[in-house]
């Protein structure tokens, strides 16, 4: 591609992902269609889009004036999931004045400050380098994440997922997210048992049997109106949690709350696992984390997702370091577990349908079904394989450059040295 | 210059030598033979590593990616006495010989990762187990991090199980100079030492950029990258006059004759130059070339630097680990021969890991007598570095660049051997070299490539389809999980 289209092609995409007004058209031809739905895989399928929405799926469709892309017969998914991330919320990881997914009100104080209503999608910045240098690998949504640190307590607070078309808003309801186990025992002071009783005192306060003004009371106005949303089926909270035995006690806890709680990490969900199908509970695993990080995962194996499908658990995924630089690697995370032994259709349900469920988005995206967004990719082979790329990605039907800081890094390099320092544009830009 | 000479030399002479040992496996693997070990390369800590004994072993059928640039399909790997005897079609092979159905399987030399802290920081990641940066000075060449080893790391065995045959378990970065690295072969064992790899050379670890700077910025310095600087040179101006007072004086003068008498070299191992010294040892031995350089360092200007630095004082750059930005002066450590120990795709972490590209090994790659590595600096990308393996060779692709497997293999074993200065006697499936071998499921640059088998000097160390060829640390023994660690 030569300099100058490159930069029209930039330009049109950048005005395109502006807004959903000037939806697309598009015919993709003769593609392998994972729809991660119901219709399973489908051969030599044509994929119709109208207004951004897919409009037909089927062999030998007409274009109907759309757009026409042949896949020569390639695997089309939906656009994927880059996992519980600070994708937006964190340009470089040790630059504090870069990150904003955490919150550390008490950093100065013993006392937990626990602010649920701290909403990390307000921090959410499309144009961070991070967002297309993820979107070019065929992830398409993340769910922002409010993590727990020193200073803030086992609530983080909330996030939601956003698609990485470049828009400022979420796409979907917000999540409640919660760390529990080792991880959070200095939030709870220093045992994990104060962490039940800890929460147990929040929801008392939310449901009023501790005053507002008591000394007890350790929520704003806005943090116990936000907690009230989660409780009684309301909104999803998802639980950072590993040993088998923590699990058992959150199933016990979200029954007797009436919370909709999701897993994230679970390296020994796969003992509790008939529960935890009984009780719906989606588990987000990191297929990589197969040894004992610490004492939480001493059951951590490969075949941890392979275990919770096969009995009748949701199985997503999302790498456990919530590196936002890394969810591109997510794929990779899948495809190990179906080396594992997870079917192959479960590894990519993993990454489309199971988190847009899971999050609240199921009913627009994560799969490929008439009247869902058509966030598409086009892989050049099997999706799930390190061996494959994205080898384009679109976002209501509009095909997105496939450009990102580091193809242009990778540009600037590949060429051959000039007369010029590599900072002056390269003949012909 | 001196060890490059030792390297060439055990190349020519290594095969004769086996064919004449019977029994290799009895004794220690052949280091190459030193005239007179320099003080700073003696080992008072020294391997007591044996190889397993095991009856020859003929995998017959195989695509065999050799590591020296070749792909041989339909051919049969022979191994005897822990030792390759050749790699081709149709090979007579001893009557006692296992004989493995490598049909459809892939053979690739043992993996080797030049940048693991596998029993420094190891598994469960508890306070106890912090031993991998001694992150209490700036400049602590003295420390080495095979004191801190913890055979019992559960990482050993699922590292084994992704067709690991042999590390440098290195310092962290916490430092300038953090101290000596080593080199194990990934063997089960109660002692570091048992898997200590016969006659590897040190490495010497160092940092450049934000860590030290962020370590000690408030303790006492370095706060800059000029410090940084200022204390690499610091440390090498000690240790050039460390080095002269104490080479070892010339092979005439120390020859003593029958009417000499036996007063005036009472120094142990030449030395004349006052007390031992564990900080200077380890540094001349660096300025000698006993000792190789590992250089954390992520951007091309400090990588720059470095290259200078090292002419200043006359040492060589073995390798720089994590260089994300390596790819913006590929044909200089091509022209210096310094390899890159590098990501598939790690960036974004640190301001000096923002200009990562996916396309950073193909291009340290590109050049004529590059040297680009896959390494891991983690207990999980170890597990699966032909995955990062393959994840470089799909990026190059796309722009056009393509890599063929018994290249890419290169960067997970040759060129990772020669970096540790083990390229004599293993990283390729020659004749005569140590018989660390790896049988894959199929093609191992995909996801679902595993290893099956994973032979070290001869023996079948890991067995996917036995449980009784896989082993299990004692951490992970009576933990209530069946399989343990998996």
């Amino acid at each position: 591609m030569n300099g100058r289209l490159r930069k029209t092609l930039l330009a049109v995409g950048l005005s395109l992902l502006a807004g959903n007004a000037c939806a697309q058209n598009l015919l993709i031809r003769n593609a392998t269609v994972h729809t991660a739905g119901a219709q399973g895989t489908l051969q030599n399928t044509d994929v119709l889009v109208q207004g951004g929405n897919i409009a037909a799926i089927g062999r030998g469709l007409s274009a109907k004036g759309a757009d026409v892309i042949d896949a020569g017969g390639k695997p089309l998914t939906p656009a994927m999931f880059g996992g519980v991330t600070g994708i937006g919320l964190e340009e470089v990881s040790l630059e504090d004045s870069t990150t904003d997914q955490s919150l550390a009100l008490g950093a100065q104080s013993k006392q937990m400050v626990v602010r649920p209503e701290f909403d990390a999608t307000l921090a959410y910045n499309p144009a961070s380098v991070v967002v297309p240098v993820t979107r070019v690998e065929g992830i398409g949504f993340a769910l922002l994440t409010a993590n727990s640190g020193n200073g803030g307590s086992i609530i983080g607070g909330q996030g939601a997922v956003v698609r990485l078309d470049g828009g400022i808003d979420p796409a979907g309801p917000r999540v409640l997210f919660v760390q529990l186990g080792s991880d959070g025992a200095t939030l709870s002071g220093g045992s994990r048992a104060g962490q039940w009783m800890l929460l147990d005192q929040l929801v008392d306060e939310v449901r009023g049997r501790i005053p507002a003004g008591s000394p007890m009371a350790m929520l704003t106005p806005a943090g116990r109106q936000t907690l009230a949303r989660y409780l009684d089926g309301g909104g999803r909270i998802a639980v950072s949690i590993h040993r088998a035995a923590d699990i058992h006690q959150l199933l016990r806890w979200s029954q007797r709350q009436g919370v909709r709680v999701a897993i994230l990490g679970g390296a020994e969900a796969w003992r509790v696992a008939p529960q935890l199908a009984a009780a719906k509970v989606p588990v987000f695993v990191d297929p990589l984390a197969n040894l004992p990080g610490d004492f939480d995962q001493l059951g951590a194996g490969l075949d941890t997702a392979a275990k919770l499908r096969a009995a009748g658990v949701q199985v997503g995924f999302s790498p456990s370091d919530r590196a936002p630089h890394n969810a591109r690697k997510i794929r990779q995370t899948a495809g190990n577990a179906v080396a594992n032994g997870l079917p192959w259709e479960d590894g990519l349900a993993g990454l489309t349908r199971v988190p847009a469920e899971a999050f609240g988005v199921g009913d627009r995206i994560g799969t490929i079904a008439v009247g869902k967004r058509a966030d598409l990719v086009l892989w050049t082979g099997d999706p799930l394989d390190v061996s494959t790329v994205a080898t384009q990605v679109w976002f209501d039907g509009r095909a997105i450059p496939m450009r990102s800081r580091q193809t242009e890094l990778r540009d600037r390099y590949l060429r051959a040295a000039g007369a010029l320092p590599r900072a002056y544009p390269a003949a012909g830009e | 210059m001196h060890r490059t000479f030792i390297a060439a030399l055990a190349a020519t002479v290594l095969p004769a030598l086996v064919l004449a040992q019977a029994h290799a496996a009895d004794a220690p693997a052949a280091a190459p033979k030193k005239a007179a070990v320099s003080r700073f390369a003696q080992d008072p800590y020294a391997s007591t590593y044996r190889a397993i004994a095991s009856p020859p072993v003929v995998i017959r059928g195989a695509t065999v990616l050799t590591g020296t640039g070749t792909r041989l399909d339909g051919a049969d790997v022979l191994m005897r006495d822990g030792r390759i005897v050749a790699v081709g079609a149709n090979l007579d092979a001893p009557a006692d010989a296992l004989q493995v159905d490598g049909r459809g399987k892939w053979v690739t030399p043992g993996i080797i990762d030049v940048h693991s802290h596998l029993g420094v920081y190891a598994s469960p990641g508890v306070r106890a187990h912090q031993d991998g940066n001694e992150a209490t000075a700036a400049t602590t060449p003295n420390v080495w991090a095979e004191h801190s080893v913890w055979p019992q790391d559960p990482g050993f065995a699922t590292a084994l199980a992704g067709g690991v045959t042999a590390m440098q378990i290195l310092p962290g970065s916490a430092n300038l100079i953090g101290g000596r690295g080593v080199t194990l072969k990934n063997v089960a064992a109660t002692t570091y030492q048992a898997m200590k790899f016969p006659g590897a050379p040190w490495g010497l670890k160092m940092a450049c950029g934000e860590n030290p700077k962020r370590t000690y910025g408030e303790r006492g310095g370095p706060s800059t990258r000029m410090a940084n600087v200022a204390g690499y040179r610091a440390a090498f101006i000690d240790a050039s006059e460390y080095l002269k007072k104490n080479k070892p004086k010339a092979a005439a003068a120390q020859k003593k004759r029958w009417w000499q008498s036996g007063s005036g070299s009472t120094d142990s191992a030449n030395d004349s130059g006052g007390k031992r010294d564990l900080k200077m040892d380890t540094l001349a031995g660096a300025i000698n070339g006993d000792i190789l350089v590992h250089i954390h360092c992520y951007r091309a200007d400090e990588m720059a630097v470095m290259m200078d630095l090292a002419k200043e004082f006359g040492f060589k750059i073995s390798a720089f680990h994590h260089g994300v930005e390596a790819y913006k002066i590929a044909d200089r450590l091509a022209q210096e021969n310094i390899c890159g120990a590098l990501w598939a795709d790690w960036w974004g972490f640190k301001m000096e890991a923002f200009d990562g590209i996916q396309e950073n090994i193909a291009l340290v790659d590109r050049p004529q007598n590059s040297c680009a590595i896959v390494h891991s600096d983690s207990e999980e990308g170890i597990q699966r570095l032909n995955q990062e393996a393959a994840k470089v060779i799909a990026s190059a692709h796309r722009i056009g660049i393509d890599i063929p497997p018994e290249r890419a293999v290169r960067w997970i074993t040759a060129n990772p051997a020669k970096s540790l200065g083990i390229l004599d006697r293993t990283g390729t499936l020659e004749a005569g070299k140590m018989a660390d071998v790896v049988l894959w499921n199929g093609n191992p640059f995909s996801v679902y490539a595993k290893a099956e088998q994973v032979y070290i000097d001869g023996a079948r160390l890991y067995d996917r389809n036995d449980p009784s060829r896989q082993p299990k640390s004692d951490f992970m023994l009576g933990q209530g999980f069946e399989g343990g660690v998996r």
